[in-house]
């Protein structure tokens, strides 16, 4: 752990200049060197999605990266997802709405999974809900207050 | 408790749709779990596991570990055998000795051998791999038939057998029953081992506060007195530890009680002077931390009329515990007060047996044992229907117990509080759209699938009594199962109210503030709700047993009754009138005979907290209430022959899902899901629900996919999420659920539980869809799950080798 790598990457729209080591998992950096701990860890091996981020606009599992391989690239987490006055998104105001969670610990990850979607999908059907959300795995809902919650949202960006 | 509030939907808060209070935190990505709680100077554990399943330990080389740069200790069991006292099991079981780390011997694959502490989890991991253990393997046992045969290789050496715990339970005229009845069947259901399996694993925290001789402890816990037990474990007093329960627990369902490694944890923080943590990594949790579930064979005899009334039947059930039994044993116990689900069965015959192995711990799950046992009953009320030809439904109808007849008491010593189930199928039925349900099978049948409907109707016993620990353990003779919760007001106005517990998903927040909203008629998003620490809290047996909604809910209408109670009485001496001549509204009283005598929230407020001259003579100051309440039914003893009040409510629910099967795969869909709940009044719907959805999910899980699967040398073959399958949002289909209220008398808004609601009828109505399928090809199957590949074999023997 000696041997540790200057990277500036932008996290949230904010630009970080940190050292980090090159075993160090992208997860492992955000929670722990950034204190973003909002980002969870539930299996280390990129299956059960808790872990998920905006990778260059792209949701993937932040524990399978390294955070040097971050370098120059652009990130997003669960708290860059209200605005900077935190006003919450209408993604995760129709979460709050629909309570689209229990314990929330797979929450910021299936939020992340469904801005992905919604970002590139105007107007999801229930299918497409449940193919973007269906790389994070949920214990506590059985995912049906999730999927009415992300139909909730399409909706309201198409109402106004 | 006495004063009933009106049922029904005279309710301003409960009852209705309200955003929750927890969730904000989670969506913004500030919740607070324990791996996210970091305290200055804080180290880290990593642990080797044996790669035995038994074997004994003969010698621990650790001085290439502690030579690594950041380490700054290695410790084995010989260390945590000098300095802790064994853990606690249910059972009396002295031969059975659990510590945090393996002492001299392993007993399964996976067990922790030994624990390195250092700057980091890398630094720790780095190291953990350069400690050299010498193993001498020994004989094991990994079937539990097996483990039950006498000669068995011994698990524990120190017990007389691999058998912990076997008694019959003998209620009513069974053999007359038997004797007496047109026809009797038996079989066998198999449920396997599988468990909740919360997307976080267990983690803990702890520091040794040198100048206060208190251990700080943050956990990932859900569990009935963690801090006694830590504290004995310990050898600390229990004002030495301090339980922070404001963590968020990521999911629990019953299994995050990670005695051990707190154990091992507030060992090393006080050994080192330092604080340290441990968060188990996934392969960890699955196949060292002891959070397996039952693992049950049930061996069914069933006697019944030509007109489909059963009369009786006999149950055993033989579960393997795995090593270190903790209370999970008493997952036997707890379906004695359902044993007979929601049917007039008049006698039964109930033989329980718990075998040790060497395969990770069992551990409390969601139910304690109850939605294997439903999968029994609710399969003998399908095979009774085919056997004699008669309508799955038609049959359950017959034998249900009617609305008329609650209370009603059950043959072992259970009074069963109110219910409603005619109704409740009948709702779900109707939900179904049964005539179409059936065509869409029959059509799917036509097509050439294979096609079944599924049919449960099962109980949600809540409240959680204790009841089964005197009744398993004659050394334990506790009947005290309590609840506590404190309400202050300040000088503000404001209402905040103090919890003894942490919360795993269950929205106690919400509860108690939705509770203690409509008791004194205030907002409840005003209110808020503070977790306690173990220090400050009042008596607390956690939200075990689908509990908290009746006795927290409970402890929260008492304490908000008290403070209305007394700001009554400051009205009153106010107005110098009787109690009964002044109207509540809205937190404000005033006298209904001279409505200028009016006194507002604040007023009455402000008198308690500042006008002492205005109080009623000898009355405390200020404005606060403690309660703290006994399970309703709560504090018998079982009788001698075995028969007690298991618990005080009981939640009804119905399932009717549809499921095809791929001929060519042995692949189940679910194409449409139904159920019926009745948790009499529901407080929070939202979170009753998402309770429910999450129930059948999980029990989805556990009808067709999840296992832990141990090969013949006692290794873990599902120790990743790529081997242990959880339903997606691919699995779980869209969920319709329709709700009834039969209120419960024993609680203060006739509330029952709902924490374990769809689990506990989810497998058994998977299990009765896939029969249903395979029954025109007169293929039966009743081990769960309902692998792919075990349908597939089924098929396949059926259909004869494929050319």
């Amino acid at each position: 752990m000696t041997d540790r790598r200057d990277i500036r990457l932008t996290i949230n729209g904010r630009v970080h200049a940190a050292c980090a080591a090159p075993r160090m998992t992208l997860v492992d950096f955000i929670r722990d060197e950034l204190g973003l701990t909002g980002t969870h860890i539930g299996c280390e091996h990129g299956v059960c999605g808790a872990c998920s981020v905006i990778f260059d606009g792209k949701p993937i599992r932040s524990c399978l990266m390294f955070a040097v391989q971050a370098d120059g690239h652009a990130i997003t987490t669960v708290e860059g997802l209200e605005g900077a006055d935190g006003t919450l998104s209408p993604l995760q105001d129709s979460f709050w709405e629909a309570h689209a969670m229990q314990c929330g610990y797979c929450t910021p990850g299936m939020l992340i999974a469904a801005h992905a979607l919604l970002a590139e999908n105007l107007d999801p059907t229930e299918d497409d809900i449940r193919e973007a959300i269906s790389g994070n795995l949920c214990r506590c809902t059985g995912y049906q207050q999730i999927v009415e919650a992300v139909v909730h949202a399409a909706r309201r960006r198409k109402g106004g | 408790m006495d004063g009933h509030a009106p049922h029904g939907s005279n309710y301003r808060y409960v009852a209705r749709k309200r955003r929750t209070k927890e969730d904000k935190r989670f969506i913004t990505g500030r919740g607070r779990y324990v791996a996210d709680v970091s305290v200055p100077g804080m180290k880290h554990v990593a642990v080797i596991a044996s790669p035995h399943a038994a074997a004994r330990i003969a010698a621990i080389r650790t001085a290439k570990a502690l030579a690594v740069p950041g380490v700054v200790a290695v410790v084995t069991g010989a260390d945590i055998v000098a300095a802790t006292n064994p853990m606690q099991h249910g059972l009396d079981i002295p031969g059975v000795r659990w510590y945090a780390l393996a002492v001299d011997r392993a007993r399964y694959a996976g067990e922790w051998v030994a624990a390195v502490v250092a700057d980091s989890r890398y630094v720790a991991e780095d190291a953990a791999e350069l400690i050299e253990v010498d193993y001498e393997p020994l004989p094991f046992v990994i079937d539990p038939e097996a483990a039950f045969q006498p000669g068995s290789p011994p698990v524990h050496p120190d017990h007389k057998s691999n058998v912990l715990f076997q008694r019959r339970f003998v209620y009513g005229d069974v053999d007359g029953d038997f004797r007496r009845a047109d026809h009797t069947l038996s079989f066998r259901v198999r449920w396997g081992r599988s468990s909740t399996v919360p997307i976080e694993t267990f983690g803990v925290l702890a520091r040794w506060d040198e100048g206060r001789d208190v251990l700080d402890v943050w956990a990932s816990i859900q569990m009935p007195k963690f801090h006694d037990q830590l504290a004995g474990c310990l050898r600390l007093g229990g004002n030495n530890v301090r339980v922070h329960y404001d963590v968020d627990v990521g999911g629990s369902y019953g299994t995050k009680r990670g005695i051990a490694h707190s154990v091992l944890v507030g060992f090393l923080a006080r050994k080192l002077r330092t604080p340290v943590r441990f968060i188990e990594d996934r392969l960890e949790y699955m196949a060292g931390g002891g959070a397996h579930g039952p693992d049950r064979i049930f061996d069914m005899e069933v006697a019944f009329n030509r007109d489909g009334r059963v009369l009786s039947h006999r149950m055993r059930a033989l579960d393997d515990v795995g090593c270190y039994p903790g209370r999970s044993p008493l997952q036997l116990g707890k379906p004695i007060g359902a044993i007979v689900g929601p049917y007039k069965i008049g006698s039964c015959a109930y033989e329980a047996i718990s075998v040790t192995t060497n395969k990770t711990s069992q551990v409390a799950v969601r139910g304690f044992g109850q939605a294997p046992t439903n999968v029994a009953i609710e399969t003998a009320m399908d095979r009774v229907a085919g056997f004699l030809g008669i309508d799955r439904l038609e049959v359950r109808r017959r034998n249900f117990i009617a609305k008329g007849e609650f209370p009603y008491l059950i043959p072992s010593g259970t009074t069963y509080d109110s219910g409603d189930y005619p109704t409740v199928l009948d709702k779900t039925v109707a939900l179904s759209r049964w005539p179409e349900l059936l065509a869409k099978r029959d059509a799917l049948r036509a097509e050439g699938r294979l096609a079944g409907i599924g049919i449960a109707t099962c109980l949600e016993p809540s409240g959680g009594n204790s009841a089964f620990e005197p009744l398993f353990n004659p050394l334990n003779d506790t009947t005290t199962w309590m609840e506590s919760c404190q309400i202050k007001i300040d000088l503000g106005g404001t209402i905040t109210a103090i919890i003894a517990t942490s919360t795993s998903g269950q929205g106690h927040e919400t509860l108690v503030a939705t509770v203690i909203g409509e008791e004194l008629e205030r907002d409840p998003d005003t209110i808020r709700v503070v977790h306690s620490d173990s220090l400050g809290a009042f008596p607390s047996n956690s939200p075990v047993g689908s509990r908290m909604a009746i006795m927290l809910g409970g402890a929260a209408s008492g304490a908000a009754r008290q403070i209305r109670a007394s700001l009554t009485r400051i009205a009153a001496h106010n107005f110098n009138v009787p109690e009964d001549r002044l109207e509540y509204e809205s937190g404000a009283i005033t006298n209904r005979n001279n409505t200028a005598q009016k006194l507002a929230w604040d007023d009455l407020v402000r008198i308690a907290h500042r006008k002492y001259h205005l109080m009623p003579p000898g009355s405390e100051p200020g404005l606060q209430a403690t309660y703290c309440w006994e399970v309703p039914t709560g504090g018998k003893m079982p009788t001698p022959d075995g028969r007690v009040q298991m618990y005080p409510c009981f939640s009804f629910e119905a399932h009717v899902p549809l499921v095809a099967i791929d001929p060519a795969s042995g692949k189940v869909d679910i194409l449409a899901y139904f159920v019926g709940h009745d948790c009499g009044t529901v407080i929070s719907p939202d979170i009753v629900r998402g309770i429910t959805c999450g129930g059948i999910a999980h029990g989805i899980g556990a009808a067709l996919y999840e296992k832990f699967e141990y090969d013949a040398n006692g290794q873990l073959l599902a120790g990743t999420f790529a081997d242990y399958l959880m339903p997606s949002a691919h699995e779980v289909p869209a969920i319709a659920v329709t709700e009834h209220c039969t209120p419960s008398p024993h609680t203060p808004m006739g509330q029952k539980g709902s924490g374990e609601a769809g689990y506990l009828g989810a497998p058994a109505a998977i299990a009765s869809a896939v029969n249903d399928a395979l029954a025109p090809l007169g293929l039966a199957i009743t081990t769960l799950p309902m692998r792919l590949k075990d349908i597939e074999a089924l098929l396949a023997a059926k259909s004869g080798p494929k050319p």
